[in-house]
């Protein structure tokens, strides 16, 4: 009972944030309502039972991803007529591509099916703590992926260094 | 699924939560019952170290910004990865402390391209 309260909160904050973020004229207000709802989806994180992903939302998306967003929003500045001209005129086209998105995502939640209980039940992560957990299935079956996650990183950094400092030249 | 399992050990985190914005919406409120509203036009302006206020509020940031705070997002997610391999070290074996140091050299290939770049240079 108490956990579908919590439950419903947390979505229908993160619902009520998204829209906000996309609707405010004031692009800062719409990161900072943002914030609030990479904050609830971390409090959604903490009811699924995965405390490690939750911290990390808060680290990562809340800390760094939040520094990004706010530092590339003061570098465009963008006065008002280009603001409207460049973001706002194709939304006819942004609307195509995210219904496009929308419906991959149905068609793949209309599909999966949950097989058998495996052995990480609620009982076992309590036994072992969480962050033992995601690191011995990360750095021995995941190991692969894992690798191909520092090349996504490597990636980030050379293209933004590619990217921002001809500029500068 | 959600609603099946409750998180009892964060309860602490929630009656911090409850008690901070309790403290914070208290305060505003016990000043908004308190204060004389008394305003007029001067008061009501911008202040801006009490000189007239001229040009945008915002101002175009230098692209320096960007390159920092995407290395910091990268190295952030790096400690991020870190933190898990450290805890179950003892549990996983030598393979997967090598190949944690793959994983860190290759982000010291992008560390040591970001400095030959001179990426941490302000100019």
């Amino acid at each position: 009972m108490i956990n579908q309260a919590f439950f419903f909160y947390f979505s229908a904050v993160i619902v009520a944030t998204s829209l906000l973020a996309i609707t405010r004229k004031n692009v800062m207000h719409g990161v900072l309502y943002m914030l609030l709802l990479f904050f609830h989806i971390a409090g959604l994180y903490l009811f699924l039972n995965a405390e490690f992903i939750s911290a990390v939302q808060v680290i990562v998306y809340a800390g760094a991803i939040m520094v990004l967003f706010l530092f590339v929003i003061m570098l465009l500045n963008l006065r008002d007529d280009i603001r409207k001209k460049q973001f706002i005129a194709t939304w006819p086209m942004g609307l195509l591509v995210s219904s496009g998105i929308l419906m991959v995502i149905l068609m793949a939640m209309l599909t999966i099916k949950t097989g058998a209980h495996g052995v990480w039940g609620i009982a076992q992560l309590e036994r072992v703590t969480q962050t033992v957990a995601i690191g011995t299935v990360m750095y021995t079956q995941y190991l692969f992926p894992f690798e191909v996650a520092s090349l996504v990183l490597l990636v980030a950094i050379i293209g933004a260094i590619v990217l921002a400092k001809k500029r500068i030249k | 699924m959600p609603g099946t399992y409750t998180p009892v050990g964060y309860l602490p985190v929630l009656i911090f939560l409850i008690i901070a914005l309790g403290f914070g919406l208290g305060s505003l409120l016990f000043g908004y019952i308190l204060r004389p509203r008394r305003p007029y036009d001067e008061k009501l302006s911008t202040y801006e170290s009490g000189m007239v206020p001229e040009g945008e509020p915002r101002q175009k940031f230098s692209v320096q910004y960007y390159i920092i705070a995407i290395l910091f997002v990268v190295f952030d997610v790096e400690a991020v990865f870190l933190y898990p391999w450290a805890v179950s070290f003892d549990k996983i074996g030598l393979y997967a402390f090598i190949e944690m140091i793959l994983f860190i050299v290759v982000l010291v290939i992008g560390y040591i391209y970001a400095w030959r770049k001179d990426a941490f240079l302000w100019d």
